[in-house]
């Protein structure tokens, strides 16, 4: 296939296979098979893009201009095939956790969860391959609407609260802010294309530039920024791969997706580099991290902790983008997929907690790691990685953030990642150790072991992910460090 | 015959049509007369069209040149505007047949008569090129609509008619007292005279003052705010096929008179002497905020989405008082826009209403699962309203920020951006309800809607993402409409 028609196909092949799991409803076991086989297709599809993509082929295709001179246009770069690579392999993961989880919680309505999970997964491909903003806010919005009836899939008060405030914040952010930043960029540079080197140069003064950096930074919930991050907790009431959709596979990571290439693409690093007001943005994310962090080690409800943990994991990624020199947007590009890695195995953790035992409380982990070996080695693993120790895959992105800082003396940063990783040691480190020596106050109500073996298997196999990717960190490094390439 | 010759047929077929209708016995016979005789108009103006984009084309009645007689002329403009009214009734009428069966279940003759009376006259308002006839056409389609509302089952519908009848006749006969004002000024009706003879009488306070009347009384019509107050009542209490006939058109025909009248025949110099586009912003955008707040309020959908309508005005008042060629533009897509989701949304409320027999929220508890289909149409037409892309209120919201960026109003950004918000919460309001809410206890199940509603209504819903995603037709027709409007090109 020619590399148009991959694209293509990475975008319709979710659609498809929703289509398929909507036909397969009444036979549960053919309909998760459909699902597996369509992400375990999307994965291949998404392989066979990495040459292309690679040798510098034109990796793109223009469809349709929705407006005169604004076509729906997809382009692949490196950032884009490392995200399309992500939400695929980590999607196929998802489904065989979410085949154990759905089952052993007894969740209803399993057919239309899978419908609406292909569907988001189709919204990730399309914000991954977009060509140009147009491109990427239209499916940045299917994203966002694909996944309210995920987040409020209990159909109780609960959840109608949390998806309230789950759409709210997202539509507010994408609609008020970052929408007028994109026509604000197409009124001012002619074009929404992603194009190395920025396309702002010129044609912005720095005050406002950082008017419209701003408006960007914001408008992009997804990243949840504070204070834009509401909708994160909010969104807990889901089950819990939907927790691991939101924070792993698409959603967030769409959101500072969007960021680093808006940073790198549409403004360019030798362009914002002249723009002094930036660094408020540097600080409003330096803050966020911190203050995430605190919020983090209060929180009883686990899901709720690593929901703050990811915030605060986010906002590296965004303060990584604005330090505005290499090493530090490669550490925001590696963080991307090392934070993906760990946070699943975390929420993959907290899920199989809960389907085995019923528990959803920080102080009600005492000893379960004898009951629960795998999970709660695979739990220490996501939350060394969190805190950013060798040999997880959190401490590669860290290194490159920290490189990058002290390149251009970003005390700020540096103080920054100092304070967040003795506050993760903070909230994690008891967790494992109450767990692993901790004994239990009183005999759990079931006697419980592991959960069912789809859930150990899918958190054993991330968990080694986020070794592996310590270890094998280089191909995708190497691809990485090509988004800085300025056009030939 | 020619082109030429079949164009005034778009409005005098459904004309002669009507008194047929009305002898016509029974049910079906005069359905299907008015369904003909409408589709028969929607592919003359299909026709028309493309040829009036070229020149406009001119049709002298009785072969009376003006200004002594009649003529009708079709620009980019009102071919649009015509094209998407008998388009909408095309729609609309499939639709109708069984909720007019429930409705207005005797004497449907009359109802059917009204209907192509009430579209013949918004026809000949587009397609006239005659600012008297334009007042005829006028009392034409309001007479036969207030009858028309009326004929809605409930008990409040006669005096929601009632109000509508005295408020639009005030309207009437304010443009009646403007057009007399100029006429007497300028011993010419017609509107290509009126815009050479106007500029040497402008300074009078008679033509100022002819224009307020003109301003105000189509303000009326239109339901610009302040002037909306007959619309919720309108249409909540009018039968369903009258509710979403009259959504999809009547305001549209309006905003359509003002700008011919504002920008062809008093012209632009004029116009930017008179404090229009300062009124304009304003009343504008105080309705986009006032009337959504008012949605939010709303507990029968009906009225919701009445309100929703006055705040979408609001969005093409704001869009026209930029008097730009990009607010224009935006203005003249947005009404195509707006008719297609409105009428998308209105169809699926009043299937609702057909299968539950009710508009109240209450009434569309649980529902997405017992109506999915109705419901599913709901959100997307609801998505479009909102202004999520890949729909046509995507490329409408995009095209008016575009206009209001260029001229440097950021207010006016930010208004239309809460629009939108606002937009969320109400249609978020009926989607919670319909996907979220378990069905009220003791309520019998209710079943999807038959497919004689569930066609034309999804039509519809395509429609709303077909032209968000190829807006060739729709953006290059109002780019150049609004270049004519406002002179740039011949």
């Amino acid at each position: 296939m020619s590399p148009a028609m991959l694209i293509a196909a990475l975008i319709l092949t979710p659609l498809v296979g929703a289509l398929a799991v909507g036909l397969l409803g009444r036979w549960p076991n053919v309909r998760e098979a459909a699902t597996l086989i369509t992400a375990a297709t999307l994965f291949g599809l998404a392989t066979q893009l990495i040459g292309p993509v690679v040798d510098r082929q034109d990796v793109s295709l223009t469809l349709i201009e929705i407006l005169p001179g604004l076509a729906i246009r997809f382009e692949l770069e490196p950032l884009g095939l490392i995200f399309a690579l992500l939400a695929s392999l980590l999607w196929f993961v998802t489904s065989v956790y979410a085949i154990g989880y759905m089952r052993g919680a007894k969740e209803p309505r399993h057919t239309s969860f899978y419908v609406f999970f292909a569907i988001a997964i189709s919204g990730a491909m399309g914000v991954a391959t977009a060509g140009n903003l147009l491109t990427l806010f239209v499916f940045y919005e299917v994203l966002t609407i694909s996944t309210w009836p995920l987040v409020t899939h209990k159909q109780n008060d609960a959840a109608r609260a949390g998806g309230r405030t789950y759409l709210g914040v997202l539509l507010f952010t994408s609609i008020g802010l970052l929408l007028p930043a994109i026509i604000w960029t197409w009124v001012a540079a002619g074009t929404t294309d992603f194009t190395p080197g920025g396309i702002l140069i010129d044609r912005l003064g720095p005050t406002e530039a950082a008017i419209l950096l701003t408006l960007f930074v914001l408008g992009i919930g997804k990243a949840a920024v504070m204070p834009m991050h509401r909708w994160l907790p909010a969104a807990m009431v889901a089950p819990t791969p939907v927790s691991a959709l939101l924070h792993a596979v698409a959603v967030v990571k769409a959101g500072v997706f969007t960021i680093t290439k808006v940073v790198i693409y549409i403004f360019g690093l030798d362009f914002l580099a002249n723009v002094p007001l930036e660094q408020y943005l540097v600080y409003l994310a330096g803050f966020t991290v911190v203050a995430a962090s605190i919020v983090a080690l209060k929180q009883v409800e686990i899901k709720r902790m690593l929901a703050y943990s990811t915030i605060s994991q986010l906002s590296y990624i965004v303060l990584a983008a604005l330090v505005l020199v290499p090493f530090a947007e490669i550490g925001a590009a590696v963080h991307i997929v090392a934070h993906a890695f760990g946070k699943i195995t975390l929420f993959f953790c907290a899920g199989a907690i809960y389907v085995a035992s019923k528990k959803t409380r920080v102080d009600e982990l005492r000893g379960i790691g004898r009951r629960m070996p795998w999970t709660m080695v695979a739990f220490t693993i996501g939350a060394v990685s969190m805190i950013g120790v060798p040999p997880t895959a959190g401490f590669v992105s860290k290194w490159y953030i920290i490189a990058g800082a002290f390149q251009v003396d970003n005390y700020f940063t540096l103080v920054v990642l100092m304070l967040s990783t003795g506050l993760n040691a903070a909230y994690f480190l008891p967790i494992v150790f109450r767990a692993f020596f901790r004994d239990e106050d009183m005999a759990p109500k079931v006697d419980h072991a592991e959960a069912p073996w789809p859930m150990v298997a899918a958190l054993t196999f991330t968990a080694a992910l986020v070794i592996l990717f310590f270890v094998f960190n280089g191909p995708i490094v190497d691809i990485e460090s090509r988004i800085l390439e300025v056009g030939k | 015959m020619s082109v030429l010759e079949w164009m005034p047929f778009s409005v005098l077929l459904p004309l002669i049509a009507a008194p047929v209708c009305a002898l016509l016995p029974g049910r079906l016979l005069p359905w299907l007369l008015a369904l003909i005789s409408v589709t028969a108009s929607a592919v003359i103006m299909a026709f028309v069209l493309p040829q009036a984009l070229v020149e406009p084309m001119r049709y002298f009645f009785g072969n009376w040149p003006p200004p002594i007689g009649i003529e009708y002329r079709v620009d980019a403009v009102n071919g649009f505007i015509g094209l998407l009214i008998a388009l909408m009734g095309a729609v609309i009428l499939p639709w109708g047949r069984l909720s007019v069966n429930r409705e207005v279940p005797e004497r449907q003759g009359l109802f059917y008569a009204l209907f192509l009376l009430a579209f013949s006259g918004l026809m000949g308002i587009t397609l006239t090129g005659d600012a008297f006839n334009v007042f005829v056409f006028l009392e034409i389609s309001s007479l036969s609509t207030y009858v028309l509302v009326a004929q809605g089952g409930s008990r409040a519908a006669p005096l929601s008619a009632f109000r509508y009848l005295v408020m639009g006749t005030l309207g009437a006969t304010f443009y009646l007292i403007g057009i007399g004002l100029i006429y007497i000024l300028t011993g010419t009706l017609n509107m290509v005279d009126l815009a050479e003879r106007l500029p040497a009488v402008a300074d009078s306070r008679a033509v100022q003052a002819a224009f307020a009347f003109i301003i105000v009384g189509i303000g009326l019509k239109l339901a610009l705010f302040p002037l909306h107050r007959w619309l919720p009542g309108a249409y909540a209490n009018a039968p369903s096929a009258v509710t979403v006939f009259l959504a999809s058109t009547a305001t549209k025909v309006a905003i359509y008179v003002l700008l011919r009248l504002v920008f062809t025949v008093f012209g632009l110099e004029f116009v930017t002497s008179m404090p229009f586009a300062e009124v304009f912003f304003v009343l504008g955008i105080i309705g986009i905020l006032f009337a959504s707040t008012w949605a939010i309020e709303q507990d029968n959908t009906k009225r919701l989405l009445a309100y929703s309508s006055v705040a979408q005005v609001g969005y093409m008042a704001l869009a026209i008082s930029f008097v730009s060629i990009a607010g224009i533009s935006a203005g003249l897509v947005h009404m195509f826009n707006h008719a297609l989701m409105k009428a998308a949304l209105f169809m699926c409320v009043c299937t609702v209403i057909y299968q539950a027999g009710s508009p109240h929220i209450s009434a569309f508890r649980g529902l997405g699962r017992q109506m999915p289909l109705t419901m599913l149409a709901f959100v997307l037409a609801g998505l479009s309203i909102i202004g999520v892309p890949l729909t046509v209120g995507f490329v409408s919201k995009w095209l008016l920020i575009e206009a209001a960026i260029a001229e440097g109003s950021w207010f006016a950004v930010v208004v239309v951006l809460v629009g939108s918000l606002l937009a969320v919460i109400y249609i978020g309001k009926v989607a919670e309800a319909a996907w979220l809410r378990p069905a009220p206890e003791g309520r019998e199940p209710v079943r999807e809607a038959p497919l004689g509603l569930l066609v034309p209504m999804w039509v519809l819903v395509i429609a709303n993402f077909y032209f968000g995603i190829d807006t060739r037709l729709t953006v290059d027709v109002a780019r150049r409409g609004a270049e004519m409007l406002l002179g740039a090109s011949p």
